[in-house]
């Protein structure tokens, strides 16, 4: 190559490997070598982990049997899977209808005045999933709770016990997933055309008529996006439905933690993660696919040239 | 529009008689800062009028107020008998044209054009030939199964006005419609345009900066500034008797010179008499004023002339070809003067006033 340029002295016509020198592959080696270490290599140590035996004493021994996955598919975890997957759904559900139209709301106002909603949305972002469920747990309580402050002004007969139950469960996969919902929403409604359902009112359209025909249709792809994304969040907390729901509420996550801590039964708590993993992909997935739909090539809304 | 187009409008080439639009004592602030601030204005039914203004001065606030899209803090916006302050954007019956034109990505143009229809409950058929008719109507008849990305920003333009009328709106409203376009295709777009709002007769407001814009398109012009009407009337009017010093810069090209008022019709200018222009209401005798004389109406002389004149020396030429642009030192001022030019820099010359008069306005 140097001969040829020296010769020649014209500009070589460089590919972009050429161009940019060995620097982008020893940049992207990293992120791979770090993603290979800290994410195939245990996802494959607990799809092999499945498979070994199970020894009495707690422990377990290499080998190849099918009993842990048999387990991880039997009627009852079944059915436990079933419920961790409405719940989330569910929630998702919840967060959505909430998320969409408080970031479609809150992207119209001025600069300035988003800002203190945006600290709020990242300063509870911050919380963990354990302090979130105590809080709750506490807030929910009959002892100590809520519904002692609105006995005590006379809006409750007598100090209720929210939780453990459904709603306390649903309301705290909620609280931790809809900042994550709000940010993940957040760019593409701020890029958003406030034109456009403005536009959609001038010909007649009510606000709301305006939201679902011009710009549910334009934020669809990345509704979608944040709905998987909020859907395996919540799939795969635990703590939540331990702290705050009834044994009927317990998830796969739940049993997980169970089977690996308390039962000492490593292979079928790998062989349930396993499952989970596949389940939450396949639905995630789908609701992504969904979102794509009717009109794949849905171009961001841009101002006129 | 060009032969070819249909005839038909979307007032089916009916010409009703379309009420008149009232703005009254109409104010509005955000937060602290005051957007507008009295504005009363009667926009004859039918007409074209603009808003025209420097940015700031709160046209775009007023249009938006009239759709609907903001809420005035102090007074009314009627149609005719209609009070429309209060009526949500959805049911005003207006037509708007954006300045970003705001079509929507995810629909085609003819989809776009029947939005509006769609929302009414029009059959996918009737509401679709519509569009198709109001595509013909902007010379655009083969666009309308392509999306709008596939569009140029001239084409767009036209859709955006074929959407605004699909409804046949009692207003027809548009915001900087031509600034997005090249200096050509504006000048096209000004001529069909105003072709267009004949045609269809609907009452029409245009928010423009382009003052040029403004005095070839409209019926009547409302010039704004400084959060105010500052004038309002005819094109040659504003141009001929601009109410203030804002108007009278703000609109084409003035020379500006001290002045007093020394008789009910004319003024003393550098210690020249000069007649004022009639049919203006002059200033009270004494009053120290200034006056606004166009560059083209000086005319320059090699010898004094018998009327008003002002004696100076030629400072700079500027050839223009269409018009020569020359200017004129005059005791302590340089005054624009464009004509027929055939002097050089350093003559002495002679400036002589319009005949016609000087517009005086208060300093």
């Amino acid at each position: 190559m140097a001969l040829t340029n020296g010769a020649r002295s014209e500009r070589p016509v460089l590919g972009p490997d050429e161009r940019d020198g060995p620097w982008p592959h020893v940049l992207l080696a990293w992120p791979t070598l770090a993603l290979t270490l800290l994410f195939v290599v245990p996802l494959g140590i607990i799809a092999a982990l499945g498979f070994f035996r199970r020894i009495q004493a707690g422990f377990f021994e290499v080998g190849f049997v099918l009993d842990n996955y048999a387990r991880a598919l039997d009627a009852f975890h079944l059915e436990r899977l079933s419920v961790s997957v409405l719940l989330a759904l569910a929630a998702t559900l919840i967060i959505l209808l909430v998320a969409v139209p408080f970031t479609f709301l809150l992207t119209r106002r001025p600069r300035r005045a988003q800002v203190p909603y945006l600290v709020l949305v990242l300063a509870s972002l911050s919380l963990s999933e354990v302090i979130i469920a105590f809080a709750w747990s506490l807030l929910l309580s009959r002892t100590s709770g809520i519904s002692n402050l609105l006995a005590r002004v006379g809006l409750l007969d007598a100090p209720v016990a929210w939780s453990p139950g459904l709603w306390a469960v649903l309301l705290a996969f909620v609280f931790v997933a809809l900042p994550l919902a709000i940010l993940s929403l957040y760019p593409t409604f701020s890029r958003l055309d406030q034109e456009l359902p403005e536009a959609a009112g001038t010909m007649g359209a009510a606000p709301v008529v305006g939201f679902v025909t011009v710009v549910l249709p334009l934020v669809r792809r990345a509704v979608a996006a944040t709905g998987a994304l909020v859907f395996i969040f919540v799939l795969g907390a635990y703590v939540i439905p331990q702290t705050l729901g009834r044994p009927a509420q317990w998830t796969i996550p739940v049993h997980i933690t169970d089977q690996a801590i308390m039962k000492n039964h490593l292979p079928l708590a790998a062989s349930l993660a396993i499952v989970l993993l596949v389940v939450s992909s396949l639905i995630a997935a789908a609701i992504v696919l969904l979102g794509a739909g009717r009109f794949p090539r849905v171009a961001l809304p841009r101002r006129a040239p | 529009m060009a032969p070819g187009g249909r005839c038909d409008g979307p007032a089916g080439g009916v010409t009703t008689a379309r009420p008149d639009l009232t703005i009254q004592g109409l104010g509005k602030r955000f937060g602290a800062t005051v957007a507008l601030e009295g504005v009363d204005l009667r926009l004859p039914g039918g007409s074209l009028v603009c808003f025209v203004g420097p940015s700031g001065c709160g046209k775009t606030t007023l249009l938006r107020i009239v759709a609907g899209l903001e809420t005035p803090t102090t007074g009314r916006v009627l149609l005719g008998e209609r009070d429309l302050t209060r009526v949500p954007v959805h049911r005003r019956d207006v037509g708007m044209v954006f300045q970003s034109y705001a079509l929507f990505p995810h629909l085609s143009v003819a989809e776009n054009v029947a939005y509006g229809l769609r929302i009414r409950g029009v059959p996918k058929r009737v509401r679709l030939a519509r569009a198709q008719e109001l595509l013909e109507l902007v010379q655009l008849p083969d666009v309308g199964n392509r999306r709008i990305a596939q569009l140029s920003g001239g084409m767009r333009q036209r859709v955006a006005m074929a959407r605004a009328l699909a409804l046949d709106p009692a207003l027809f409203l548009l915001d900087e419609p031509l600034s997005a376009l090249d200096a050509k295709l504006r000048e096209g777009m000004q001529v069909e345009l105003r072709r267009l709002q004949r045609r269809v007769g609907i009452t029409t407001i245009i928010v423009t900066h382009d003052q040029e814009e403004a005095m070839t398109m409209a019926d009547l012009v409302v010039v704004m500034g400084d959060n105010r009407v500052q004038q309002v009337g005819p094109p040659l009017e504003i141009y001929r008797r601009p109410a203030n010093r804002f108007v009278a810069s703000f609109v084409g090209r003035n020379n500006f010179l001290p002045a007093r008022v020394v008789a009910p019709d004319a003024v003393e200018v550098a210690g020249v008499l000069a007649p004022l222009a009639p049919d203006v209401p002059a200033p009270s005798a004494g009053s120290e004023v200034t006056v606004a004389v166009r560059p083209e109406s000086l005319r320059l002389r090699q010898r004094a002339p018998a009327g008003a004149a002002l004696q100076g020396s030629v400072t700079f030429v500027r050839d223009l070809g269409r018009v020569v642009e020359t200017r004129v030192r005059v005791h302590e001022q340089e005054l624009v003067v464009s004509g027929r030019g055939g002097f050089v820099e350093g003559d002495g010359v002679w400036v002589e006033l319009p005949e016609a008069g000087v517009v005086a306005l208060a300093s």
